[in-house]
């Protein structure tokens, strides 16, 4: 999922320092999973957004609305009526979201209430961490479904740097070695032979350093 | 007392969401010192006055809520 985090709120609050009447649209996919832009943290924002605004002698009225995924037309539409009574729409969904509403209301300022952190899972209750950086060119099945790319601090995809030492990472030894992990679990599947394979330079041009991305389906348009 | 929860680690969860609370009241522009968490057995009458002296002390020194002195004068 897409793992992002409320932006500091004076950041926010300076984004609105205009407007006095504001559409906040929570996103019910990823970051509501990461406690990010679900409904209850529109909701606690909204508050705060009037309390701050009222302790500076002025109102902020609050709007809210949850819609489905922030990144589809279908859901976005929703939100129609309420867009048009407020003069700008605090999006709490990833940039993603942010982009369809600024597209969809083109005559509303949308501004985000969250940065976008990565693609990635929650480890562990209230801890996420990346697993995939979207480089457009999936090597998992050569290392055991974990990947280097997103998770060695040099980028290696034929295996560790000589840093490695005893299964933590050279560049930050707070980390695990993910070619050490690789290595254990291609081990324990029985895959060593996988490292074997050398993986040829990468094309980049398919990743977020190969500029803007986009692709189509003959089968899916219509 | 802190760790001796019915409900185990409920008193953990707690700490850290009023931990979580004090926060957005401080950045919003309120003391976070409005709002506090004790922890105490239910037999321990005692102790809960002193607590309640203790809130009653702290919350009269920040004063009423700066929104209602506004609403006040609005």
């Amino acid at each position: 999922m897409i793992i992002a985090e409320r932006k500091p709120f004076k950041e926010i609050q300076e984004m609105l320092a205009d407007y006095d009447k504001i559409l906040l649209v929570g996103c019910g996919t990823c970051v509501t999973v990461c406690y990010a832009g679900g409904k209850k943290e529109t909701a606690v924002l909204a508050s705060q957004l009037r309390i701050a605004r009222k302790l500076q002698g002025k109102k902020i009225e609050t709007v809210e609305a949850i819609i489905e995924r922030q990144c589809e037309w279908e859901f976005v539409e929703e939100l129609k009526e309420k867009a048009e009574e407020c003069q700008a729409i605090l999006s709490l969904g990833c940039g993603a979201g942010v982009n369809t509403l600024a597209e969809r209301f083109k005559d509303i300022p949308v501004l985000p209430a969250l940065n976008t952190r990565f693609i990635g899972i929650p480890q562990e209750q209230g801890i996420w961490e990346e697993k995939c950086v979207a480089c457009g060119n999936c090597i998992l099945h050569l290392t055991g479904g974990i990947c280097p790319v997103a998770r060695c601090s040099k980028g290696l995809v034929n295996g560790p740097c000589e840093g490695s030492r005893e299964g933590k990472c050279e560049v930050d030894p707070s980390l695990d070695c993910v070619w050490q992990i690789i290595y254990d679990r291609l081990k324990a599947l029985g895959r060593l032979s996988d490292l074997e394979k050398i993986i040829p330079l990468r094309d980049w041009s398919k990743s977020a350093e190969g500029g803007f991305r986009k692709f189509s389906r003959e089968d899916m348009t219509l | 007392m802190e760790g001796e929860c019915h409900y185990l680690e409920g008193n953990f969860r707690a700490k850290s969401r009023v931990g979580r609370a004090k926060k957005l009241l401080q950045e919003l522009g309120l003391e976070p010192d409005r709002v506090e968490m004790y922890n105490l057995s239910s037999s321990d009458g005692p102790k809960f006055a002193e607590i309640a002296t203790e809130m009653t002390e702290r919350i009269k020194a920040l004063g009423p809520n700066p929104i209602k002195k506004r609403e006040k004068e609005e």
